[in-house]
């Protein structure tokens, strides 16, 4: 019996493959979505001026010819050039938009970096967009602020020049979301650190030149025993044991890394020694915006693409988008990821004017991981089988965003902030 | 040395579908995408090259319409263009301007400017006219160098390999002269984040086309604009004498 269901089923999925293949060549024709409405109101821009408006339009640019036409190949070859990519990008001047001057950046405000995270979200995977955001925007911010000049020089200039990938080395097999409890350690012996440790989920890790690596250096309480040390990746003793396999972001590499006794100078030390963690913690309101700019633009993209497909598959005699249930559940949708968006820009604007946007970015980041996965879930309903095949992006937009609600702070732990600014978490007992 | 003139237009992006308004007087602009015209990038990228390689002193950048314009002509500023002009033309004239209009305005500022080169694309993708270069040149009586694939300047004179119906055309023509791109003459450059930067110090000037002396009467009416008739189902036959029997009986064959 369940032989018999499992080759009704090998037959009907081996159909279905047939048919797709020959919609793949229909569905490419206008897999350059046209934007529907090609609304985007450049002048009254509570945020933007033109200057972001021309970021975006070269960026786009980039991305449409030296980005997205390989996009496939990557996904499908489970990773994607680093260095050549970065290096494009750095050429444009787009790796160090907040940066310092004297390192090659160009010293603009977060609202340009938002801005750029917003356009790379027409990269037609999470994976590069991601991959782009950790060279940026989570493993150089402490070293362009605390970091000393000659550290800068070796690792920040030729990171924002493209010429080095880096690598953030902060979660570990035994600790994510409680990054206090990390184990990998440097020990301190003459001008050394020696490393030994792990790290995992680490993006760009097989690619990396460097990593920005979050180690305990000393005992004593485990906010201020931390620091961040610059670790060439070519070092003996770092061993990049394997290259995880992933549901999604498959053309991003991400590595789970060994060390053993690797000796590091002592002058790679980023700032002071026990302020790894408060520096790495400054970041996570930029890196949270982050994310969430990049995947408004993806569900934008998501759902004009099945607009699109939606009115021209018929489904009893009229287009699927026809029902009611299509066209208003896509309006439910595309409201929340307005009200989003709205969020996304107030909270920028408070932060460059020196806010502290913590409760309002951990909310954008909550918010992004669930929406994304609602519209990634509804989209894909509406595609039917077709959503079901890897020959369609929303399948693809399904998979890469899943881990929003988990990477870059889970959903849990942005709660929990919340929770913790509107004071509503458990207190201990008052002691007697 | 020489001055290099480029005209760049603001068009509806190409990626943009385009809609007719209700009344069907012309297509809905409003709220919609604009970029720079597809050829107007390649007639700035070739000035800047020429720069880039110092057979000319300055490149500038000139659009005609209202306001957004000038986001147009600071594109080309980051593009390498030295600076910009931006005519001023908006309501019933910005509607009714045509390349009569703009070639008016390009032979007045040419002879202000001094320019040896007047750069265009070759048409716009809105209107595809491709006229604007030809009555420029008319105009002031200049050689033109239309549909160039290929620009070499050589002493004052410009040689252009042009793309016609039969292959390519060479041409050798003195200077001052009127050339338009076409789509294989360059492929342009993105504008890096810190030209993006730096266009914003460079200089757009500000006119008129009164005070060119420019006349902007049209005498073209736009009379209606309809979409182009949606594509019917085609019918699919059995046999090659069903086909035939089929064209016969409706009169193709």
């Amino acid at each position: 019996m369940a032989q018999r269901l499992n080759s009704v089923v090998t037959r009907h999925f081996s159909k279905l493959t047939s048919l797709s293949s020959t919609r793949k060549l229909t569905e490419n024709v206008s897999s350059k979505p046209k934007t529907a409405s090609g609304s985007e109101i450049t002048s009254d821009h509570l945020l933007y001026t033109p200057e972001h408006f021309a970021l975006k339009e070269s960026l786009k640019k980039i991305i449409d010819q030296d980005i997205n036409p390989y996009v496939d190949q990557w996904e499908a070859e489970g990773i994607f050039p680093a260095h050549k990519v970065f290096k494009l990008l750095g050429n444009a001047g787009f790796l160090g938009v907040n940066k310092p001057v004297e390192y090659g950046g160009l010293g603009l405000d977060f609202s340009y970096s938002i801005a750029m995270s917003e356009e790379l979200g027409n990269i037609r995977c999470g994976g590069i967009p991601m991959a782009i955001g950790v060279q940026t925007d989570m493993a150089t911010p402490a070293l362009a602020r605390f970091g000393s000049t000659e550290l800068k020089k070796e690792f920040l200039l030729p990171s924002i020049m493209g010429d080095k990938v880096a690598c953030l080395g902060v979660s570990e097999v035994g600790a994510g979301s409680d990054v206090a409890t990390i184990k990998t350690n440097a020990v301190r012996e003459g001008d050394e650190y020696v490393v030994n440790g792990g790290k995992m989920w680490t993006t760009n890790g097989t690619q990396a030149d460097w990593m920005c690596l979050l180690a305990n250096t000393s005992d004593g309480p485990s906010h201020k025993n931390k620091s961040l040390i610059c670790l060439p990746m070519n070092s003996p003793g770092v061993h990049i044991a394997r290259k995880i396999d992933k549901m999604g972001m498959r053309s991003s590499d991400t590595a789970e890394v060994f060390f053993v006794d690797v000796r590091v100078p002592c002058k790679n030390l980023i700032g002071q020694e026990g302020m790894g963690f408060t520096y790495q913690m400054l970041q996570f309101q930029e890196e949270r915006l982050w994310a969430c700019g990049n995947i408004l633009t993806m569900m934008d993209n998501i759902i004009q693409e099945t607009i699109q497909y939606t009115r021209q598959r018929k489904i009893f005699k009229m287009p699927v988008l026809y029902h009611q249930s299509v066209h208003f559940r896509l309006a439910e949708l595309e409201t929340e990821i307005e009200l989003l968006r709205s969020l996304l820009h107030r909270s920028t604007a408070l932060y460059i004017k020196g806010n502290d946007v913590t409760k309002l970015a951990s909310m954008a980041k909550l918010k992004a991981g669930r929406l994304s996965r609602e519209v990634g879930d509804s989209c894909l309903q509406y595609w039917g089988g077709m959503g079901f095949t890897s020959d369609v992006l929303v399948s693809r937009f399904y998979r890469d965003a899943r881990l929003l609600s988990i990477g870059g702070g889970a959903d849990e732990v942005m709660l929990s902030i919340i929770c913790k600014y509107m004071d509503t978490l458990p207190k201990p007992p008052p002691k007697k | 040395m020489s001055r290099v003139l480029v005209g760049v237009k603001r068009v509806i992006d190409y990626a943009v579908k385009i809609r007719v308004k209700p009344d069907h007087s012309g297509v809905v602009t409003d709220g919609v995408k604009h970029s720079m015209n597809p050829f107007c990038e390649i007639a700035v990228e070739e000035a800047v090259k020429l720069k880039e390689k110092k057979l000319i002193k300055e490149v500038v950048a000139v659009s005609c319409g209202p306001t957004q314009v000038t986001e147009t002509i600071r594109t080309a500023l980051a593009m390498g263009c030295d600076r910009g002009i931006h005519v001023e033309v908006s309501g019933k004239d910005y509607e009714a301007m045509g390349p009569l209009q703009i070639s008016k305005i390009f032979a007045a500022l040419a002879k202000k400017e001094e320019a040896s080169l007047i750069i265009l694309g070759k048409q716009a993708i809105d209107d595809d006219c491709n006229q604007t270069g030809q009555m420029t040149a008319a105009l002031l009586d200049w050689p033109q160098g239309t549909f160039a694939s290929e620009v070499t300047i050589d002493g004052e004179k410009v040689k252009v390999v042009r793309e016609i119906d039969g292959g390519l055309e060479t041409i050798k023509i003195s200077m001052p002269a009127v050339l338009t791109a076409d789509l294989r003459l360059n492929t342009p450059r993105y504008a890096t984040l810190p030209n993006i930067m730096k266009a914003k110090k460079k200089k757009i000037a500000n006119m008129k086309p009164a005070d060119l002396g420019v006349d902007m009467v049209s005498r073209v009416e736009v009379l209606r604009v309809d979409e182009p008739p949606t594509r019917l189902a085609g019918v699919k036959v059995e046999t090659v004498d069903d086909l035939v029997a089929k064209l016969r009986a409706n009169g193709t064959i």
